[in-house]
């Protein structure tokens, strides 16, 4: 099949004025590049999810059960009776229109209903048409309207274009938050079998292998076993991590896209050479392997059931306390939800660094710490051996995830470390980091390939930021503490800015970390030439020491 | 269609009102029945809507947090944007509410395609922030000078801030800005949402209804006070009577166009419940703003939480066994140790010797 994808310069031609029609009588055009497939049978099947079958949202019939319409009619009444905030966000909002022009997949699309204010009113209407009096007789009049399938489609076109990035929510003057709308418009949806299969399938594979990619657990081992011979071959340093240990005092989580993709597997070789550098007592699980939790992106119990392994693994291995990677709503759900869903974690320790003696107070009730939270304090306490220069090629500019931001406000940790591990560091424009930061495009298990125009334009917003820092700064590389910005960033780089590089925050900790017993580093951890990329940026080339040809590095030779 | 209508409403209910009045003399309907009726489905309405939100659950602790967490003690927090105590959660809800702190972010996107290229900026723009608070404000104080109708003697209170809301001091009576900045801003409002073309795309009829609604009270009013100059005794008497709970229509008849002001107030009163305009009590319990961003810290909990299917460790065990030993990985059960073990134990059975127990432990 022909890529469908638009060129930069077409997709740039965003008319954000609205069309004639009434958008209640407008309807979504599945094109390709637009929407993301539907889930296999399979998937559904595995975790015992509702109405399993073989269908596209290109279907003229969906499938869905026969009682369709009482089972979206019951399931909204069912939530608006658990969640105060549905309910509260289905009655006070005035369309203003402040959030309009916030959402970047408005930004990058004008479709009217990517205005946060729309999107939600999608289901408010359905709301209002069925079960308030006025609307029930006024219909239209009064903003209601009837549940039909095309309401439905309609339904799953926009809640699976929208990354639950919460930009929205900053902005109302009530807190009406978009990704709360959304997640209850996909529980629901879910309740049909209506999901898509890049949110399906890693739930699946997750529930049954431990993480999204079904890695099996010699296969998780094994991919780490050929990150453990790159960072030999880079650094000089032998490293062996252990898997399942018991009594280890810390269990290390992370999201297992950094296992297996480029450039999320370099950070991953952070994580191994930081904890060897300050000789941490921890161990990776390969039945709790994932820290992202795509049932999030589901429903709010099938991210209950994938995140309970976390507590469940640390109990059986008896750990102190849980450290977590970088990773964005995998910070969401450690924050808002998991201690509620799955705790309380009486098994574990208040988190202390074992390096630090620092006790993370702020962590007391889940015991998890972030890996950034954990490094900055490192830093802060001259436990590490850094040498910033060596990432002077690097021209660093930081994107705040929106979990991490929005979710949590984790906002200075990274800031602070990579101002430590390197020299250029440059902000993008205020309008666009910290709590107003740009989602990447494709959260929210949207980072699927078929919808790559859809994520192109929802990832402009921010990818127009890094142009303005390129332009200005040099900027070559785009840092962030989450795996699926990783796993999205250098395709929407390349297709909009071209020249910057992804990368994770550990991974320049790593690079600027001086190992015991290293050779010189004349590479990065990504096995690039160190002098070349100096050159590119008009830097003189380091003179290395002559290599030791020796078959073992000697003991005293450590410089 | 959604402006034509509510303005053709709003028309409506003042005819109807004037017609009542003036043609068939319902001077009791509009000046009594209507306005109590309007008040107790006011009250009883808004009591009742709020408790049934209450009724609903916060299962989860999810602040949008708009700045720094509390994390290590070096890192300052922002206490407002991300608080963590009952006090911080009140400041806050305070600016939330009095300053309209969210609203006040508010920017307008500028989008341009220069030589090919798309650039986009975020600007200021403080005017939908600017005729928010004007509008509540002047509202507010209308409301309160409107207390020297429902109160005898009027409060001293209510008379300082008459005289600060004519500051200026022209016009006879002396002109109280207020009323022409509550009608202005509601104006202003209506005016940006018919000409901007997203905020028109938005807008239902519950969203013009309601301003012309209110630029009619207002309208309305400005012309009993400084035109038509109704009978001041007079509306005092009814609306005195009204608050004793003595109703009585006064002797001397008073001009319709006051029971159309009073009769367009008990709609707004009425409709209030039922309306968007329930924004007001829920700016108070939105969970986004209203919960503190502790949850890390201190538990929340969840009145629902049911149990769940998980994947237990023992399942996941079970179904990767012969892979994790064959990659070195410790597994709690080796089936072929285990029965190496047992026949162990059967030869020094003799012994006593203790088998079974926890038999792969310290591999590492």
């Amino acid at each position: 099949m022909a890529d469908p994808t638009p060129k930069p310069e077409q997709i740039a031609a965003v008319d954000h004025k609205p069309p004639a029609a009434d958008w209640m009588d407008t309807k979504p055009e599945f094109r390709p590049g637009m929407f993301l497939w539907a889930v296999k049978k399979e998937s559904l099947e595995g975790v015992g999810q509702p109405n399993p079958r073989d269908w596209q949202p290109t279907d003229a019939d969906w499938k869905l059960p026969a009682d369709w319409k009482g089972i979206v009619r019951d399931g909204i009444k069912e939530r608006l009776k658990r969640f105060r905030s549905f309910k509260i966000f289905m009655d006070v909002c005035v369309r203003c229109g402040a959030c309009a022009d916030k959402c970047h997949f408005f930004i990058g699309s004008g479709d009217p209903k990517n205005m946060p204010v729309l999107r939600a009113e999608l289901l408010r209407s359905i709301y209002r048409g069925e079960f308030k009096t006025a609307g029930k007789i006024l219909g239209k009049l009064a903003g209601g309207r009837k549940l039909t399938e095309e309401v439905i489609k309609e339904w799953f076109y926009y809640y699976f274009q929208c990354t639950e990035c919460r930009r929205c929510s900053v902005f109302c003057p009530y807190g009406i938050d978009t990704a709360e709308i959304t997640i209850m418009a996909r529980e629901i949806l879910n309740l049909l079998g209506c999901q898509v299969d890049w949110v399906g399938t890693p739930v699946n594979n997750c529930f049954h292998t431990g993480n999204h990619l079904g890695l099996k657990p010699h296969t998780f081992k094994e991919n780490i076993d050929y990150l453990l011979e790159d960072i030999e071959e880079y650094a000089g340093v032998k490293i062996n991590p252990t898997f399942n240990r018991k009594g280890a005092e810390l269990l290390f989580i992370t999201p297992s896209g950094d296992v297996f993709a480029d450039p999320g597997i370099f950070t991953f070789m952070g994580y191994l050479m930081l904890f060897e550098h300050i000789g941490l007592d921890y161990t990776w699980s390969t039945y709790a392997s994932e820290g992202g939790n795509f049932g999030f992106f589901t429903s709010h119990e099938m991210m209950k059931r994938l995140n309970a392994k976390m507590y469940a693994e640390s109990k059986r291995l008896g750990v102190k306390w849980i450290l977590g990677g970088e990773c964005g709503h995998m910070w969401r759900v450690i924050t808002q939800y998991m201690d509620t869903m799955n705790g309380p974690a009486d098994h574990l320790e208040v988190p202390v660094s074992p390096i630090t003696g620092t006790r993370f107070n702020n962590a007391e009730s889940t015991k998890m710490v972030h890996i950034s939270e954990f490094t900055a304090d490192l830093i802060h306490n001259n436990k590490l051996k850094l040498d910033p220069s060596r990432n002077d090629h690097l021209r660093v500019t930081f994107h705040d995830s929106c979990n991490p931001a929005r979710g949590m406000g984790m906002l200075e940790e990274p800031r602070y470390i990579i101002n430590n591990v390197c020299n250029n560091f440059f902000e993008m424009p205020p309008q666009t980091i910290r709590e107003n930061t740009f989602c990447c495009g494709g959260g929210a298990g949207l980072n699927a390939g078929e919808n790559m125009e859809m994520r192109f334009r929802g990832g402009l917003p921010r990818m127009n930021a890094v142009q303005y820092v390129k332009d200005r700064h040099g900027v070559n590389v785009l840092a962030c503490v989450c795996a699926i910005d990783r796993a999205v960033f250098p395709a929407h780089l390349d297709y909009w800015v071209g020249g910057v590089a992804n990368c994770g925050v550990t991974e320049l900790v790593a690079n600027a970390l001086i190992m015991d017993g290293e050779i010189p580093r004349q590479y990065n951890l990504r096995g690039e030439e160190v002098n070349d990329l100096r050159e590119n940026v008009g830097l003189p080339p380091i003179d290395w020491p002559e290599a030791d040809e020796g078959e073992e590095p000697s003991e005293e030779g450590g410089e | 269609m959604h402006v034509i209508f509510s303005l053709l409403a709003v028309v409506a209910l003042i005819a109807i009102a004037y017609a009542g009045v003036a043609g068939a003399g319902m001077t009791y309907l509009f000046g009594v029945v209507i306005p109590y009726a309007a008040v107790i489905t006011f009250f009883l309405g808004l009591i009742l809507k709020v408790l049934d939100w209450g009724r609903s659950a916060v299962p989860f602790c999810i602040p949008t947090t708009c700045g720094q967490q509390k994390t290590l003690s070096w890192i300052k927090p922002n206490k407002i944007d991300n608080p963590t105590s009952t006090g911080a959660v009140m400041a806050r809800m305070f600016f939330e509410v009095v300053t309209m702190r969210s609203l006040f972010r508010n920017t307008k996107l500028d989008y341009r395609v220069e030589h090919g290229q798309p650039v986009i900026r975020q600007g200021s723009e403080k005017f939908l922030w600017l005729y928010a608070m004007l509008f509540h404000y002047a509202f507010l104080v209308v409301i309160l000078w409107h207390l020297r109708f429902f109160m005898e003697p009027v409060p001293k209170l209510v008379g300082v801030i008459e005289s600060l809301d004519g500051f200026f001091e022209v016009g006879l009576p002396q002109l109280l800005l207020s009323g022409v900045i509550l009608v202005a801003m509601a104006g202003a409002l209506l005016d940006r949402r018919i000409r901007m073309p997203n905020i028109r795309y938005i807008s239902l009829t519950s969203d013009y209804f309601p301003l012309f609604l209110i630029m009619g009270i207002g309208i309305t009013g400005i012309l009993m006070r400084y035109f038509l100059r109704v009978d001041i005794e007079s509306v005092k008497e009814l609306t005195m009577s009204l608050a004793t709970m003595k109703p009585l229509i006064p002797a001397k008849p008073i001009d319709p166009l006051f029971y159309a002001h009073i009769f367009l107030v008990s709609v707004l009163f009425a409709y209030f419940p039922f309306s968007k305009l329930m924004h007001m009590p829920g700016v108070f319990m939105s969970p986004t703003r209203n919960l503190p961003s502790n949850s890390r810290e201190v538990r929340h909990v969840n009145p629902w939480n049911y149990p769940v299917k998980t994947h237990t460790y023992s399942e996941y065990e079970d179904d990767f066994r012969d892979l994790m030993i064959e990659a070195g990985l410790p597994v709690e059960h080796n089936p072929a140790e285990e029965a190496a073990a047992a026949e162990g134990a059967e030869e020094s059975a003799g012994e006593g010797a203790e088998a079974g127990g926890a038999p792969e432990e310290n591999k590492e």
